[in-house]
Parts: structure tokens; sequence; C-alpha cells
């Protein structure tokens, strides 16, 4: 038997040679091998009643499926400004879209579906955007111009998003450097997708029109581990302001990554800045791998233009069809075509991403712009073999393939066709010259997948249905003299403080600074206490108890200012937490006694230890001091929590008697 | 003429570029007390204020600078934008019919206009080929710029034109014609044109857009498809207006030029039919599918009567509750032949203006009432104010929409001064203008709220 080609070989050979490292090995010196740069571009709801541009609520959500009517709509591509076309604008024209929206009565207008001109700017949602921008350094424009920027993927009905510029040019520090801002937009919030299949997408459309800040950084961050610092310190400085919303989806960024050689690629709408590094990571060594693969391509190909695919129909009669979705293609009369690549052996399965390879970039693009569901395409470097050699005996003689070649088997309705082959033969064009220029889709085990063509410039109109809005020199520096305090500041406070780092994200991330703060001032509490009992106390009660709607973290200060009234320990906060988390309509007198609280003095408490060390002398197997002392302790706890500290009791076991 | 180095600019802004020696289309550095910006200097719209110099920065989009606050100001690059919508040769295929474009000035193709910030119309068969490709599949495609004018511009002397212009291209054989039109007056240049354009052998279809086409959603592209379909395939030969039938991408409707109205000052759906049904559906996979039965069809002679008349001192005034009469006496003094009024109910208005009435038609000024409600007939034999106004001579004009009577009575008044042939050729139907009955489906306005309404919205696109 000849020698056969190992398609997972020539994986793991491949994800050897460009010296891929996985991120818990990476080093700085890795990172710079291969020229990793990031930026960021940070989404962030403002919290407003209203929508940006018509009077429909902010904030108020549909389930999918609960819906008053339903509207279509076909985008096609318009020219920008400057008189060009967008190379994404046109992508998204070859996939023919029908785009369906779902309308609540009570959450969108007739503004939302492009049927009515806007109406003005929300002057609330304005006005945060500026505070937001002064907060970040910016400078701020003289006149704020609503630009509309084309989407045609239908995520807004319009076809764009109407966004306008509030500051340029300012700064962020991080731990061991500044980052450069190259912007601060606001803008209204897009459609959420309720699915994409085939030829039809559905959107709803109670998010649309919300109001969005967005803030860009400029590609200054060197190692994913600065690219999460700098979108926690965007975020924390959002949320300082307290005029932004949390919660799902209330906070989403989109990261640019390049290696050297490589094209900025955007990893769209990552939700938490936790899966950043991973994420950042993996897409600047896919195009490094991408770049690998244009060098074994131009050794292999002499003649790159003169490169081209060839393709034959093939009759399911010809086949005996065990795979499921070949199957279902037969069934539905689909069109079924054998695709020869010359010259790529070795390339289909050249790792790009942990788990995926060359091959997962066409098929990403088949789905995307041929409008071809996955299953959607065989090949013959899959690591199982599901295109047989039996099969290859009837493809081979009619598509002529080589011994370099590799092929693709590709099914589906007869007019996508015509896109799915020219999909696969630009997409293999580009592997000669580029990284090509994408918006990504992220997923949570850090590998990205194929969106879109990264939009550019070419897609900002100017909005001819609305003014100009002057920002008057006064108005601005009446909004600076009332800016919250900085984060960085905030950070030092904790510092010196001593608040244990590892509460710092919690603490900033809920603009928890302000709160402590008036604890410690007003109550005259240790702000070590404070800060840790929020860090970790009321972290962990977050997340292990169901929340009332009507908490909210002024019911500490209410709980702390109870107890220094009562004059009692405040240790017992800890236990009362969680009850008056889940029912903080409770007054603390009733959370005492739900807990079968009684007060008592020192004296009560300490008057048994005398026996139960007699009584531990009987029962206890081991006869150290310590385990006598602790299980003393364990008996007395319940009683002595509120009345003495903890700390207190035992100093007074170990002193007491035997 | 010297080339506008500023244009749009005026006042404080223009003296600060100026001074600093920076053009519009010039790459500026501009240091101000907000701190340093980066752009090209864009023209400014002639309405803005002269406080702001508007710059287009790197990552394409637009600010304003406010000139109180710059300090200084560099041009260190020049660079014009050519705005040019792609041309390209329109191709003729055999075996297609042959539609004319005429282009009055509309949203169809559109550019900007940075003088106004709003958008002007581009048009040749390049530009709208280029735009739309799509209309190559359809029909042979030839265009003429009759003229240049917004919708709120257009009138009697267009009117005329257009209906000439018609004539002429009728008898040169052409297969269907294609108006460009702006919407807010489309239904007025439906109505004359229906008047002025009578056994037309082929389709004449008016066409506008709702959302002008430099935005992606814009539904001109597929309202020129549906009109380019019609033209050059549909068996209506009448003047007809083709616009969105629901507010989505589904289906265009074709209306007769005298039923129609635009109601909504924004939807793309704004054109209906009053008191009747559309003519007929339009959609590029089913084509025409008529929905009355009765319509003039398209026929291969060239005879066609064009009758391009029309009186200039004709008015239309909407009546409301304190009118006083010296509104009519002034018209009259003003010397117009003819009046429509827009009355209340089934035709009314209030006693104090009869002595302006009576006074009016003594003078020989021809007076027709028309209704407030759009829907439904003037019947003026109902009650006693609408007696008295018939004594006093005042002509009930059917279910003629005001618009579309308006527009006759000045058709009418261009032809006779006789008030009997007046009144002959006001109340004898050209093309459904009056209609004998009023189909029980000709009035279907439905009220949100009510379960079986809001079932059918959900179910079906609106």
């Amino acid at each position: 038997m000849k020698n056969k080609f190992d398609p997972k070989k020539n994986y793991h050979e491949t994800q050897k040679a460009i010296g891929y490292v996985p991120r818990k090995k990476a080093a700085q010196k890795d990172y710079d091998r291969i020229g990793f740069m990031s930026g960021l571009e940070v989404h962030q709801q403002l919290l407003t009643k209203e929508k940006l541009f018509c009077r429909c609520p902010a904030g108020v959500y549909n389930p999918s499926d609960i819906f008053d009517s339903e509207l279509i709509r076909h985008m096609r591509p318009t020219l920008s400004e400057l008189g060009e076309y967008d190379g994404t604008a046109l992508m998204e024209f070859r996939t023919r879209k029908e785009i369906v929206y779902r309308i609540k009565n009570e959450t969108a207008c007739t503004y939302d579906v492009d049927d009515t001109p806007p109406f003005k700017i929300d002057r609330e949602a304005l006005e945060i955007a500026i505070e937001i921008s002064l907060l970040s350094k910016l400078n701020i424009v003289g006149e704020v111009h609503i630009t509309r920027k084309q989407y045609l993927d239908g995520s807004i009905p319009t076809g764009f998003q109407r966004t306008a510029i509030i500051g340029v040019e300012g700064e962020i520090p991080l731990k061991n450097k500044k980052v450069r801002l190259i912007q601060l937009s606001i803008e209204e919030d897009s459609c959420r997708e309720i699915s994409d299949v085939g030829h039809v997408r559905i959107y709803k459309t109670d998010r649309l029109g919300m109001p969005l800040i967005e803030t860009v950084t400029y590609p200054d961050f060197a190692n994913p581990d600065e690219v999460k610092e700098g979108a926690d310190y965007i975020r924390f400085l959002n949320r300082s302001t307290g005029k932004v919303r949390t919660g799902i989806g209330s906070a989403r960024a989109d990261v640019n990554v390049s290696c050297r050689g490589g094209t900025r690629v955007e990893i769209k709408g990552v939700a938490h800045t936790r899966w950043m590094p991973e994420l950042v990571h993996n897409e600047c060594f896919r195009q490094w791998a991408l770049l690998h693969i244009r060098e074994l391509l131009n050794k292999k190909i002499k003649d790159a233009r003169k490169w081209q695919i060839s393709f034959t129909y093939l009759d399911y009669e010809d086949f005996e069809i065990t795979y499921e979705p070949l199957k279902a293609a037969r069934d539905k009369k689909y069109k079924f075509i054998a695709v020869n690549l010359p010259g790529f052996k070795g390339i289909l399965s050249h790792f790009t991403q942990p788990g995926k390879m060359f091959a997962d970039e066409i098929c990403d693009r088949l789905k995307v712009i041929a409008c071809l569901e996955k299953p959607n395409m065989l090949h013959t470097e899959q690591f199982d073999q599901i295109i047989t050699d039996a099969d290859m005996k009837v493809i081979a003689p009619v598509l002529k393939t080589g011994e370099k070649d590799s092929q693709i088997i590709i099914w589906g309705p007869e007019e996508d066709m015509k896109t799915a082959l020219e999909t696969i033969e630009e997409r293999c064009r580009m592997a000669f010259e580029f990284v090509p220029n994408e918006t990504r889709k992220s997923f949570e085990n850090g590998t990205t997948i194929f969106e879109r063509v990264l939009p550019g410039a070419d897609r900002m109109y100017p909005d001819t249905d609305s003014k100009p809005i002057p920002l008057e020199n006064e108005y601005i520096e009446k909004l600076s003299k009332n800016l919250p305090v900085e984060v960085s500041d905030r950070y030092h406070q904790l510092q010196k403080w001593e608040v244990p780092a590892d509460t710092y994200t919690y603490i900033l991330k809920k603009n928890l600074v302000p709160k402590i703060d008036a604890i410690v001032k007003d109550l005259k509490i240790d702000p070590k206490f404070t800060g840790t009992f929020f860090g970790h106390k009321v972290k962990f009660v977050e997340g292990h108890y169901a929340k009332a709607t009507d908490f909210n973290f002024d019911k500490i200060y209410e709980l702390f200012k109870y107890l220094k009234k009562e004059k009692m320990d405040l240790n017992i906060a800890k236990e009362m937490l969680p009850v008056v988390y889940e029912h903080p309509k409770m007054d603390f007198d009733s959370v005492l006694e739900n807990m079968k609280f009684r007060k008592r003095t020192k004296e009560q408490i300490v008057a048994p230890i005398g026996f139960l060390k007699e009584k531990y002398k009987e029962i206890g197997k081991k006869k150290n001091p310590k385990c006598e002392t602790d299980w003393v302790m364990g008996q007395l706890r319940k009683q002595a929590v509120g009345n003495i500290s903890l700390h207190d009791l035992k100093s007074h076991i170990e002193k007491g008697k035997a | 003429m010297a080339e506008d180095f500023f244009q749009g600019y005026k006042g404080a802004a223009l003296k600060a570029l100026t001074k600093f020696n920076v053009r519009v289309w010039g790459q500026a550095e501009i240091e101000t007390t907000r701190g340093g910006f980066k752009g090209t200097v864009l023209p400014r719209s002639e309405n803005d204020d002269d406080q702001h110099i508007v710059l287009k920065i790197a990552t394409g989009y637009n600010v304003g600078l406010d000139i109180k606050t710059i300090k200084t100001m560099k041009e260190v690059g020049y660079k014009k934008a050519n705005y040019k919508i792609p041309e390209k040769e329109f191709p003729v295929t055999p075996g297609l019919p042959k539609v004319k474009l005429i282009g009055t000035g509309g949203t169809i193709a559109s550019r900007l206009d940075y003088r106004t910030g709003a958008v002007i119309p581009a048009f040749t068969p390049g530009e709208l080929y280029g735009a739309v490709p799509e209309l190559a599949d359809i029909c042979n495609l030839t265009t003429e710029k009759l003229f240049a004018v917004f919708s709120e511009n257009m009138g009697p002397e267009q009117y005329k034109k257009l209906a000439v212009a018609i004539g002429k291209e009728i008898e040169n054989g052409i297969d269907g014609i294609i108006i460009g039109h702006g919407t807010d007056t489309l239904h007025y240049t439906a109505a004359a044109l229906t008047f002025m354009i009578q056994d037309s052998p082929i389709p004449i279809v008016l066409v506008g857009s709702q959302r002008s086409s430099d935005r992606p959603s814009s539904d001109a592209a597929l309202n020129l498809m549906h009109a380019a379909y019609t033209a050059g395939h549909s068996d209506i030969a009448e003047v007809m207006v083709c616009m969105f039938g629901p507010t989505s991408d589904e289906y265009g409707f074709l209306h007769r030029g005298s039923r129609v109205r635009k109601m909504h000052s924004s939807y793309r759906s704004t054109f209906r039919t009053i008191g009747d049904t559309p003519l007929a559906t339009v959609s590029r996979k089913a084509g025409v599918i008529p929905i009355k039965q009765k319509y003039n069809h398209r026929r291969k002679d060239r005879k066609v009567k064009i009758l391009p008349y029309f009186e200039e001192k004709v008015s239309m005034i909407y009546y409301y509750t304190n009118m006083q009469p010296d509104i009519i006496d002034s018209l009259v003094d003003n010397g117009y032949k003819g009046i429509i009024i827009i009355g209340t109910g089934l035709g009314h208005v209030n006693k104090p203006i009869y002595p302006a009435i009576e006074r009016a038609v003594k003078k020989g000024v021809h007076i027709y009432m028309t209704v407030q409600t759009l829907w439904g007939y003037v019947h003026m034999f109902v009650y006693d104010t609408g007696r008295d106004l018939m004594a006093k001579g005042v002509i009930p004009a059917e279910n003629m929409l005001p618009e579309a009577a308006y527009i006759k009575l000045g058709w009418a008044l261009g032809q006779t001064d006789d008030p009997e042939e007046v009144r002959r050729l006001m109340l004898t139907p050209i093309n459904d203008e009056t209609t004998p009955r009023e189909p029980y489906n000709g009035y279907l306005i439905y009220q949100g709220g009510v379960a079986e309404v809001e079932e059918f919205i959900r179910k079906f696109h609106k």
C-alpha cells in the first residue's frame, strides 16, 4: 500500500511548525515573536428612560415568540458620502437575505422600522455620553454630527445606524502603561437576532434604538492580559457614573486583533472580559497560521493568478451514501458537487485554531455567504474520513484530480451553488495573498468563526434627517465640574484601605467605592473590614441566593447603621446578609428574630465554658487543647455572634480554666 | 467661474477658514482649546450656523468644531471627493419591451447635496443601471429628464409638458412609460395625467420613493422594478401610481391615477386607493395581478388623446368651523374662476359664508363640493344646509377626491367657461374619479387593539 496522507498528523505538524503555544504557557516573548497587536471597541448601554431617536421605552425586552406583527426588508448597498461602495455591503447583497422584523407595539414604533424620520436626540443620553467622554480625557467636539453607518446584515431596519462622535483622542491608564483612545461615539443599539437559517434572518426590535456609547482604543495592547485589563478599566469607568445599564448584554466589546503581517480582524460582541485573553490569543495565532499557509501555497504553486478550482456535478446514484446529511440532500434533490483544489493537499488540514483547520474557514463562509446550512461540505482531509476511496474512484477521473490536490464536496439548492463555488474559490485565492479582513463571532471555548467581511470607513454617510447639535463651552464646563472620581483613583483608594486585591474587580464593576466610603466616613467602620465585606461576602451571597428586585446596596449601609446603633458585633452582618438580600423589606429586628438571635451579655455567653470543657474531656477523642478550644467555640458560636466578637470568645475559652 | 473653495461657509466660519488658509476638501490639523483634531474640511449646509467648521475624521465620522475654540489650523493636504454613482451602459436585450423613464426630479436615484444637506437626484440610464442592475432583465430602458423640480414645485406647466411629451413617446412606439416623481404631490400629477392623456394604448406608471435611494433599505429600487415591469409587461393601459402595498418589501399596488392619495407623511405604504380597491398588485415573482376586473387594455394602435389644458385661477378651500365669508370674497376679488370646497360631513359649510357663495356664483365662479372625510359621497339632499348650498349654485362632486376635483376643475376650465359644459366635464368620469357605486371593501380603516385586527396584523404584513 502506498504512503497514505494522514490529516491528523499534518494538523499537528503544522501546529508545531507555526510555533503555537497554549495561552497558559505563552510568555511576552511569544507575543513579540508573532507581533501581537490588539485594540478594543467597548459598547455600553446608557441608563435612559427612552430610546435615542424616538420616544419608545428603553430597556424593556420581549421574548422572541411574543410579537404583534412582522415586516420584511431587503437591503441594497448604496454609495458612501465619498462615493464608494463598501465591501461588506456588497457581500451582504450577494447573500440575498430576506430580513424579518418582529415588532411588539410597546417597545418599537414606526421610527424603529424606518417608516418615520428620527425625532430629536435624547438629551439625557447625550449628556451621559459627554460625561463619560470627559472622564476618558477625550477632546470634545464643538458640534455633534449625526452620521449614518451602513449595516446591511439587517440588524437595523434602516440599513444604517445613526451614530455621532462626542470626543476624540483620549487615554486610559493601565497598571504599567497608558492606552490611547481614538474616539467615543453615541449610537443606537441594534436588533437582537432570533434565527438565521438559509435565506431568512429573523430579528426582534425591542433593543433596537437604545442609546449606547462606543469607546474605541488604539491598538496599544501588547498581550491578551492587557486587553482584559483595558476592557475592565473602560467598563469600570463607564459604571462609575452610575448612569449606565448593567446586566446581560448591556456591555459588549469588539476586540480587534492582528499579528505581524496579518490584518485587522474584529471579534464581535464579547460579553465577558474574562473570555477575551483566550480569544485574542487564538486569533493572533490563527493569522500566524494563515501566513504560514500563504508561504506554503506560494512555494507549491508558481503562478497564483492562474490558480482556479474545477468542479463537477455528481449523481447520487453513483455512490453508496451512508452520511445522513447527504441522504437528506438527496431527498431534497439538492445539487451535489465535487470541487478540486489544485495543489491544496496539506492545506485543508493545516492548523488554524485549537480544534480547527483551514477547511473550516471555507465551511464558515459557505454558511454565511452562500446560505448553506452546516454541515455543508465534506473534504478529503477530514479526521473522520467520510469520503471513501471508493467515492474517490468515481470522482477523481471526472475531476482529473492530481496527487497534490485536495477535494471538497458540497450540496445545496441549485440557486445557491454559483455563490457557493465563487465563495470557495475566493477564500482559497485569498490564502495566497493575505489574511482576509473579517469580523468573527466568538465562542466560549476561545475559538471564532467567520461572521462578515470587515466594513471600512466607506460606509459612513451624513444623516440628512437631522441637524448638527452645538455643544457650548459653558455646558461642557458645567458637566466637567460634576464628574465622579476617576477609576484609577479608586484603585489607589482601595489599596490605601488595605482591602484585599481579589475584591477590586467586583467592587469597581459594581461601582461600590462610594458606598464603602460612606460607611467608613458616616459610621466610622474600618475600611478594610467594609471593603472585604463587600468584595467577599456580598459577592458570595449574590452568587448563591436569589436577589429580590428591590434590593440595592444602600440596604447594606442601613444594616451597618442599625448594628452600630444597637451596639452589636458587626460580624453578625455576615449572617444577616442572605436574609436581607432575599427579603430587603423585612426590618432588621425581624431579620434577627428570623435567625433566632437572642441578646445576651458577655457573662451569659462565657458562663458555660467551664462546663463544656469538662464535657469535652468525657467525649473528646483528641486530647490536644486546640481541638478542645475549637469544639467549645463550635458550641457557643451561635449564641456569641452579634453579641461578642468571635475573637473575644476564643480568648475567653483559651483563658478559661480547664 | 472661479471655484468655490469655501462651499457653504459664511460669516465667522468663513473668516476663520480664510484666516488660516484652509479650503474645503483640505486636510487640516486643528488645535483647539478642547484639544487637537485632524480631518478633511467638508462643505457646510447653507442653512446651518456660521459658528462651526465640519471635519471628516479618519474613522469616516463627521464632527463640527466651534470656531471660538480654534487656536490654529493648518492645511496639510487636499483631496476632493468625487461623488459619482457608478455608471454602466444600460444593456439592450432583444425581445424585451422598450420603456421610457421620464424624470421630474424625484428621489428614485439621488446623491448628497452639500449646499442644502439634502439629497439631489441622479438619473441617467447608466446611473440607474449601476444602482439597480435588475432593471436590465425587465426592459430596455431609456431616460429623459424633462425637468428637475421637487415634488412640491410640480404644477400646471409641468403637467402639460408631461402630457405632450408622453403623447410624442406613444406616437414613436414606446411600450410603456415610467414617470419618476417626488411623492408629496404624486397624486395631483396622476390625476392631471389621467385627464390630459385619454385612451392611452400603453401603461403610464408614476413612481416615487418614500426613503431616498441613498439608504440601504430604500423602497426606490423595488418601486422602480415594479414600475418597469408594469410599464413593459402589464396589460393595463392606464395612468397609474405604483408604490409599496405593505410597508414590507413584498409587492406593490397599482392605483388608478384618479382615486389615489398619499395617506401617511412617512410610511412606505403611504399611497392608498380611496373608496375603491387598487387596480392590481405587482411583484417580481408573480408580475401584475389585477384586482379590478375592468380596466383599459393595452393596444397596438397609437391613438391617444392629448388634452393639455389647465386654468391656473382655480383654488381649493378646506372648510373649518369659524370660516369667514372674506376667505371666499378674496378669491373672487382676485379673479379666481373655480373653487373646490372641501366641506364637512356630507358636504357642508356654515351659514355666515352663504352670501359670499352667492356673490361668487353670480360673478360666474364655478364652485364644486367635496368631502373632508375623503371616503364617501357628497350628499347635499340630506340636510337643509346641503339643499341651501345647492340652491345657491354649489355643485356636488360625487365621491371625487378633493385633489382630483381641483385638478379636474382646472383642466375643465382650461377648455371652457360655459357652466353647463364645465358641469358636464366635471361629472362625466374619465377614469373612475367619480364612481357610480362604492364597493363594501372600498372603505377599510381598521383600528388597532381589536382582537381580530391584531390577529390579522400578526399574520399578514401591514
